[in-house]
C-alpha cells in the first residue's frame, strides 16, 4: 500500500482513456442519438401534418359531394320539366294531328257526298227521263224537252 | 482454516519461510506484485511487503496497472464497437445496452453542468464505466486470479485496481489537475486567486482585507485540496473494505458461500454507486471550476 509511481501510471491511461473516449465513442453515439431524436420529431411532425391533410380532403370530399347532390338535384328537375313539356308538346301535336286527321276525314266524307249526290242527281235525271220517256213516249220530244227535264233536275 | 489454490498456500509459506498464518494468508492477498529497483541498484519484482517498501517512489504496482489498462481498454473496445456500428434507426439489443448508459451519464451531465465543455461527458463516461469495471473485479472470488498467477510463478496478484490507492488517487488527481486548468482557463489567473483568498471572509476596509487574505488562503486552500483526496479515498476505501471483508468471508471454510453470496450482492450496489459518486462529484467539481462570479 505504498504511494508510487502507479499514480502518474493510473492518471497516464486515465488521460489516454478519455481522449480515446472524447474523440472515437462519445460523438458517433451522440451524433445517432441526435439524429434519431430528429427523426422521431420529424415523424411526429409527418403524422400530424398527415392528420390535418386527411381533415382537409374529408372537408374537401363533404363539399364536393354535396355539390354533386345539388347539381344533381338540378339536372333532375331540369329533365323532368322537359320531360313534362315533351309531354305537352305531344299531347298538343297528337291534338292537332287529329284535328287535322278529323278535317281531312270530314272534308273526303263532304266530297264523296257532294259527288254520290251528283251521281244521283244524274241518275235521277235519267230516271225522271225514262219514266217521262215512258209515260209520254210520242209527245215528249226528249231533244224538244231537254231544258225543261234539266230544270227539273235541277230542283231534286 | 482451508486455503483455496495450494499454490498461493506455498507462496504465502515461502515468504514467511514456515506455517501459514491467518495474517499471512491476508498481508499475501493485500500486496501488490512491485516491480522497481531494490537498495542495492538491481531491478526487479518486491517479494515481500517490507521489500516493495524499501523501493520507495520508482517503483511501479504491475498487478494494477495490468488489469487497469486491461479493464480500460474492455471499456474503449465495447463502447468503440457500437459507437463504430451505431445506427440512428431501431438499435439492436448490444446497442440499446450501451446507449442507454452513454443517455444515463449524459442527463446526468446535463443536469449538473451547465457550461458547454466536450471532454465533460466522455470524461463522466469513461469514469464511471472503467471504475465500475475495476469495481467489479472484487466479484470475482479473491483466490481464482491470484491462485491461477501463482500457478504461472507470479507471487502476487491483487486484481482490484481501485483497492490501491496510486489508481484512486491517480484519477482523482487527473481530476484536480483539470479542475486547477478550467479555473484558470475560465476565470483567469487573478479571478482564481481572488476566489482563493478573498472568501469566504470579506471586508470593504482594504487594510482588514489584506490581514484577512492568510486566513482565506488557508480555509479555501483547506477545502480545495479536500477534493481529490476525499474524491480518491473514498473510492479506494469502500473498495479496500470490501476486498477486506471478501477475503475474511474466505476464511471461512464452506460457510463463505453463503456468505459470500450474500456479500457479493450488497457489493454489487457498493461497486456501482461507488462509480457513480466518483463521477458525479468528478462533474460537480468541474462545474464548480467553470463557475464564473
Amino acid at each position: 500500500m505504498n504511494i508510487n509511481f502507479t499514480i502518474i501510471g493510473q492518471s497516464i491511461s486515465m488521460l489516454v482513456f478519455v481522449w480515446l473516449c472524447m474523440k472515437y465513442i462519445w460523438p458517433p453515439i451522440m451524433n445517432a442519438l441526435d439524429e434519431r431524436r430528429q427523426r422521431i420529431a420529424d415523424g411526429l411532425a409527418d403524422a400530424e401534418q398527415g392528420t390535418k391533410d386527411l381533415e382537409l380532403a374529408k372537408g374537401r370530399a363533404a363539399e364536393i359531394i354535396r355539390e354533386a347532390k345539388q347539381q344533381a338535384s338540378e339536372i333532375t328537375d331540369a329533365a323532368n320539366q322537359r320531360a313534362g313539356r315533351i309531354v305537352d308538346e305531344g299531347r298538343d301535336d297528337g291534338q292537332k294531328a287529329r284535328e287535322r286527321q278529323l278535317a281531312a276525314a270530314n272534308a273526303e266524307i263532304e266530297q264523296e257526298i257532294n259527288r254520290a249526290r251528283e251521281h244521283l242527281r244524274g241518275q235521277v235525271a235519267d230516271i225522271a227521263v225514262a219514266g217521262a220517256e215512258k209515260i209520254l213516249q210520242r209527245e215528249i220530244d226528249p231533244k224538244a224537252h231537254k231544258k225543261l227535264l234539266d230544270e227539273l233536275v235541277a230542283q231534286i | 482454516m482451508s486455503y483455496r489454490g495450494s499454490g498461493l498456500k506455498d507462496m504465502a509459506a515461502q515468504e514467511h519461510g514456515g506455517e501459514t498464518t491467518t495474517t499471512d494468508y491476508i498481508l499475501h492477498h493485500l500486496q501488490n506484485l512491485t516491480y522497481g529497483r531494490h537498495p542495492d541498484g538491481a531491478w526487479g519484482f518486491a517479494h515481500t511487503a517490507e521489500e516493495a517498501k524499501e523501493m520507495g517512489f520508482w517503483a511501479i504496482h504491475v498487478d494494477s496497472m495490468f488489469w487497469s489498462v486491461l479493464l480500460g481498454l474492455v471499456f474503449f473496445f465495447l463502447f468503440r464497437r457500437v459507437a463504430k456500428n451505431v445506427t440512428s434507426g431501431v438499435p439492436g439489443g448490444f446497442q440499446n445496452f450501451i446507449e442507454s448508459i452513454v443517455v444515463f451519464v449524459d442527463e446526468s451531465v446535463r443536469e449538473t453542468f451547465q457550461g458547454r465543455n466536450p471532454l465533460i461527458a466522455p470524461l463522466a463516461l469513461t469514469l464511471f464505466v472503467w471504475i465500475f469495471l475495476m469495481n467489479f473485479m472484487d466479484l470475482i472470488p479473491v483466490d481464482w486470479i491470484p491462485g491461477v498467477a501463482s500457478l504461472m510463478g507470479i507471487s502476487h496478484q491483487k486484481v482490484v485496481p481501485t483497492a490501491d490507492p496510486n489508481v484512486t488517487m491517480g484519477m482523482s488527481l487527473s481530476v484536480f489537475v483539470l479542475v486547477l486548468y478550467y479555473s484558470i482557463k475560465v476565470k483567469g489567473v487573478r479571478g482564481f486567486a481572488a476566489e482563493l483568498t478573498l472568501h469566504p471572509f470579506s471586508a470593504k476596509n482594504p487594510v482588514l482585507k489584506v490581514l484577512l487574505i492568510p486566513i482565506n488562503l488557508v480555509l479555501e486552500g483547506v477545502s480545495l485540496l479536500a477534493k481529490p483526496l476525499s474524491l480518491g479515498l473514498r473510492l479506494f476505501g469502500n473498495l479496500y473494505a470490501g476486498e477486506l471483508i471478501f477475503i475474511l468471508i474466505a476464511l471461512l471454510g464452506l460457510w463463505q458461500m453463503p456468505l459470500h453470496l450474500a456479500w457479493a450482492i450488497f457489493h454489487i450496489l457498493v461497486i456501482t454507486l461507488q462509480a457513480f459518486i466518483f463521477m458525479m462529484l468528478t462533474i460537480v467539481y468541474l462545474s464548480l471550476a467553470h463557475e464564473d462570479h
